[in-house]
């Protein structure tokens, strides 16, 4: 019971920080809203029993994936858009995502799955399936990784 | 009781939010942030069906290990999609994505 409190609360972390990612005139405010719906999603992670995702998403997303998109704005003229405009044909945006918001809901009500109680993942066990049955594509994603910071260098490189 | 529904209702909900930011907003940053709305929605969803399935530990762990491959590639996505838009700004001097049109047939 005083889960499913702390869940809606989550939830009302999580969805009011989109919309103010969404609706935002400010582009600040944005950065900030999105902060509190990635950290309330780390309070999702931790009502599912998964601990170190609710750690890694903090630490990632919180620590360091907002933290580059503020030094983004900083970087970027933040007058030009402080105050930000939708595109013109943002009713068109809203009718497709109810359309995708109605799809889901219905098919959440359509569970063709065995369910049972909500329980947790051991560390242990997921650390013994990320090492051995997923390592290979654990080792391509540190190679994407490197991919991507050497792309990121070349591309912000002054010109010569 | 929290069930599976809610994660998939705030997942759903979370993911169209992201959608309508990609679609209506003109500003190249806050479609990037809405993308990052959208991979979490998704990662919402993945572990509620991580922890409600009747199945064994070890198969319940793919959830987790696909969520960390998600936060994996959503910072490397997010690593070149700054770079890409600073670059545009440098060039045009502007983030607007309607100002963007260069490879536009």
């Amino acid at each position: 019971m005083i889960a499913l409190v702390f869940f809606y609360l989550a939830s009302a972390v999580i969805l009011g920080g989109a919309l103010t990612v969404v609706l935002s005139r400010n582009i600040v405010y944005a950065a900030f809203g999105l902060i509190a719906s990635l950290s309330g999603i780390a309070g999702i992670f931790i009502l599912a029993f998964a601990p170190f995702l609710a750690l890694v998403q903090i630490l990632i997303y919180g620590g360091a994936i907002v933290i580059v998109i503020i030094f983004a704005l900083m970087l970027t003229k933040l007058e030009d858009f402080r105050t930000l405009s939708d595109h013109k044909h943002w009713p068109l945006a809203l009718v497709s995502s109810l359309v995708i918001l109605g799809l889901i809901t219905s098919a959440a009500f359509y569970l063709p799955v065995n369910l049972g109680s909500r329980t947790g993942v051991n560390l242990s066990v997921l650390a013994h399936n990320l090492f051995s049955q997923w390592a290979i594509p654990f080792e391509i994603a540190s190679l994407v990784l490197l991919i991507a910071l050497i792309g990121g260098v070349i591309m912000v490189r002054e010109d010569k | 009781m929290i069930e599976l529904t809610h994660f998939q209702l705030l997942s759903g909900a979370l993911f169209a939010i992201g959608l309508y930011g990609v679609l209506a907003r003109r500003n190249a940053m806050l479609v990037l942030m809405s993308i990052e709305l959208m991979l979490n929605a998704v990662n919402i969803n993945l572990i509620g069906y991580s922890s409600f399935i009747k199945a064994t530990e070890s198969y319940r762990a793919l959830g987790h290990v696909l969520i960390i491959f998600v936060i994996t590639i959503a910072a490397a996505e997010l690593a070149l999609a700054i770079a890409i838009i600073l670059r545009l700004y440098r060039n045009k001097s502007s983030v607007n994505t309607d100002d963007i049109n260069i490879m536009k047939w």
